[in-house]
């Protein structure tokens, strides 16, 4: 059962940049509530594309500097990438479908 | 989940969530469809300090968070979902969404609104890299930042306010010379160093390398063409219903709102309406919470006869 495993600034390169499958990043903090909200559905979608794409969560709080590179200035945002750059942007609190259909696309 | 209810909400703001309350409590198999925050709009309002019942305030989180716990308790059903259409069948109310189609013998559309935006190029691009429609979700990331805010009514001034505690200054970018808060808010506002006013203004273009650093401006009584240097821009400008998916099936007012009566009913026998959708609502958690349990107990009526 794979669940989105967290990332820091330190191995960000290693565990994002340089993956081969696309990575979705959640951009979150502890205090913001629409975060929180979505985590159960990063959970099930991590389980959903396992072995085709992997989910990883990053605080911001603890890992400003990532953050600041791909200028987050609001969270949640979720940025996935391919080949270690970023190809699709989201803002916000989304449902499973959309966030489903976004996934889709970069695999594709 | 079971497919069929006697009663689906659309909208899980204090609206729905009255109606929820009132519906389950009353024994009708109830669904609530949110796509987003339960809780609404108000979620993102720091403290509510004008409900009634909490003399100290309540943030609107836990104000709405409660509000469900407690629908939940008698019985109601929640599903995140995203509501695209409602079908009328005779007696059956078809209410499809993201996630599938639901039956119902009524329907409370308690949708709300949602913020206007600027409709000014770059806005939609830099959303989340600067431009912002909710200030206590953002400002943390604006420390010792010069942020704009354009608005004149309570919500801007008190996001501006609340955007003192991170941003090194405020400019509050107004389209005429004087604001629509009240004046409680108003005098805080003009009390706070941290907070400029740029009068009769508006913005034309928000501009950056990656993210905001400048926004266009246009005096509109002198017509001068202005440039402000920026590290954000938060939006508070109004509110428009969310009504787009119902417009083939109920009336709207000119600017999208629906019409109902005083029991909250609509044209369509079956559907009924609470909350902010609703037009000449005044926009506040405790006339939402009326509207939701009136349009509970005439639904209740509906599907008894």
């Amino acid at each position: 059962m794979s669940k989105p495993v967290a990332v820091t600034d330190n191995n960000f390169d290693q565990m994002v940049l340089q993956a081969e499958a696309p990575v979705l990043v959640d951009f979150w903090a502890p205090w913001c509530r629409p975060c929180l909200m979505i985590a159960p559905v990063l959970d099930e979608l991590a389980g959903e594309y396992d072995g085709r794409l992997s989910i990883v969560r990053m605080d911001v709080d603890q890992n400003p500097k990532t953050a600041a590179k791909y200028s987050v200035m609001s969270i949640p945002t979720l940025l996935i990438f391919k080949q270690g750059k970023p190809i699709s942007h989201m803002v916000g609190f989304r449902p499973k479908a959309e966030l489903k259909r976004n996934l889709d696309a970069a695999l594709g | 989940m079971n497919k069929e209810h006697e009663v689906v909400i659309i909208g899980g703001g204090p609206a729905g969530l009255s109606a929820g309350i009132y519906t389950a409590r009353a024994r009708l198999s109830s669904l609530l469809v949110e796509k987003g925050i339960i809780g609404g709009l108000i979620t993102i309002a720091e403290w509510v300090e004008n409900y009634p019942g909490f003399p100290e305030g309540i943030s609107g989180l836990d104000l709405t968070e409660l509000m469900h716990q407690q629908a939940t308790k008698f019985g109601l059903e929640t599903l995140t979902a995203e509501v695209t259409g409602i079908e009328v069948d005779g007696k059956r109310k078809i209410v499809k969404t993201s996630e599938g189609d639901f039956v119902a013998k009524a329907v409370i559309a308690a949708g709300g609104s949602d913020r206007v935006q600027l409709n000014v190029p770059g806005e939609k691009e830099f959303i989340g890299r600067g431009v912002s429609y909710c200030a206590t979700c953002d400002a943390a990331f604006f420390v010792d930042r010069a942020v704009a805010l354009v608005g004149g009514g309570d919500a801007a001034i008190t996001e501006a306010l609340h955007l003192t505690k991170f941003a090194s200054k405020v400019i509050v970018i107004h389209r005429r010379d004087e604001l629509r808060a009240t004046r409680i808010v108003q005098e805080k506002a003009f009390a706070e160093p941290k907070i400029e006013f740029l009068w009769n203004s508006i913005v034309e273009g928000v501009e950056g390398e990656g993210v905001v650093e400048r926004l266009k401006l246009r005096n509109v009584v002198t017509k001068e063409e202005s440039t402000l240097d920026v590290s954000g821009v938060f939006v508070s400008i109004g509110f428009k219903p969310n009504t787009g998916c119902l417009r083939d099936i109920l009336p709207l007012d000119a600017a999208g709102y629906i019409v109902t009566n005083e029991k909250m009913e609509t044209e369509v026998p079956g559907i009924l309406a609470a909350g902010d959708i609703r037009r000449n609502s005044i926009r506040q958690v405790i006339s939402a919470a009326g509207d939701g349990a009136t349009a509970a107990i005439y639904a209740g009526k509906f599907i008894g006869e």
